[in-house]
């Protein structure tokens, strides 16, 4: 009986997974606190840059965040057709 | 010096009307004089586990718009000569309740009692910012699960920025009371530890509520788990906690059922 406890014991134990993930969330969402919105800002100032020189479709920039224990990956996605249109600005130059 | 404290958590359903009811029954007893005061407006519950839901008359909202004075509002309890409640509104909703309106009743009840137990509603809206908005310390009431610590964890950073103490550059006392806890499967790694959510909030405990059938008891007939059943082991992990909030020193430990044969009995018959 002791024996099979003890299986179950191991087999059931999530409370350090619960431990650490919480440990990794919560040392990101408090870095973040009080602060604008990482992401949104990131988005807006790329669609800016980019549209100097292409003409884009703000729904077509995304932007995402992938979080690991030692690094995070940010990964931008710009979708351009391919007979894009130069912007004005740089049209003119 | 009258003492405001918010019993808030962030996360709904976790025990924070029946730790409100607890909390301010066992201070009632001790002698403190207590008004619970429910800031969930539109959701009242405070007045169903306290037993007061038919003497209701006027609430919080009818007291902010001046339909009538605090002291119409308060309800006395039937068994507690210090123990007070003060209602929410049950039909307005949340954005009749104003900052000045909240200051202005709480500044009124700082010079009636001495401590005065808002009940936040969940969430991180309105209702939840301004219960908090005028205290002195609070209570975030936490179960052992993911979910539960991460909004306890966001509540905390709240309270240490969006309170009338914060602003000033003063700090709101803040304790965690840790409820539904089941030393069984906290020991056999099922559920986090005591001292594993206290090392991620890294804020003092107050207090631990095992969990127990003595509480749906308490609050189906209307009574706070501490004056229903002073003995059980939720009752006494309360007590305990309302006396660290009067700032004795109490030994912390896990009540635990006490298992006579009347209570066996009477176990097996409930279930």
């Amino acid at each position: 009986m002791m024996d099979l406890r003890r299986l179950f014991g191991s087999r059931t134990a999530s409370a350090p997974v619960a431990r650490e993930r919480l440990q990794i969330l919560l040392a990101h969402e408090r870095g973040l606190r009080g602060q604008p919105d990482l992401l949104a800002l990131l988005r807006s100032e790329i669609l800016t840059v980019v549209s100097r020189h292409v003409v884009l479709d703000p729904e077509k920039v995304i932007v995402r965040m992938e979080r690991g224990k030692t690094v995070s990956t940010l990964e931008v996605d710009i979708e351009v057709p391919n007979n894009f249109e130069r912007s004005r600005a740089v049209a003119a130059t | 010096m009258a003492k405001v404290l918010v019993v808030t958590s962030g996360k709904g359903g976790v025990g924070k009307t029946t730790t409100t009811a607890a909390l301010g029954a066992a201070l009632a007893q001790s002698g403190q004089s207590v008004v619970v005061v429910d800031f969930d407006v539109g959701l009242r519950n405070l007045d169903l586990v306290m037993g007061a839901e038919r003497r209701v008359v006027f609430d919080l909202i009818n007291v902010v718009q001046g339909v009538a004075k605090l002291s119409q509002a308060l309800i006395r309890d039937k068994r507690l000569e210090y123990l007070w409640l003060l209602p929410a509104s049950q039909t307005r909703d949340k954005d009749a309740l104003t900052d000045e309106g909240v200051k202005s009743i709480i500044d009124d009840l700082r010079t009636r009692f001495d401590w005065v137990l808002c009940d936040s509603p969940a969430g991180i809206e309105r209702g939840a910012t301004l219960a908090m908005r005028y205290a002195d310390e609070a209570v975030i009431v936490t179960n052992p699960e993911v979910s539960s610590v991460r909004d306890s964890d966001r509540i905390i950073g709240m309270l240490d920025s969006k309170t009338v103490k914060a602003e000033r550059g003063e700090r709101v006392e803040k304790h965690v009371l840790i409820t539904r806890y089941d030393p069984a499967r906290a020991a056999r790694g099922e559920m986090l530890s005591i001292d594993d959510i206290l090392e991620i909030l890294a804020t003092p405990l107050l207090g631990i509520i095992p969990e127990s059938q003595d509480v749906l008891r308490a609050s189906n007939v209307g009574s706070p788990v501490t004056l229903n059943n002073a003995d059980c082991a939720p009752a006494r992990a309360y007590t305990d906690a309302a006396r660290r909030l009067l700032g004795e020193t109490v030994a912390m430990m896990v009540p635990t059922e006490r298992k006579g044969l009347m209570d066996r009995l009477l176990r097996r018959r409930a279930a």
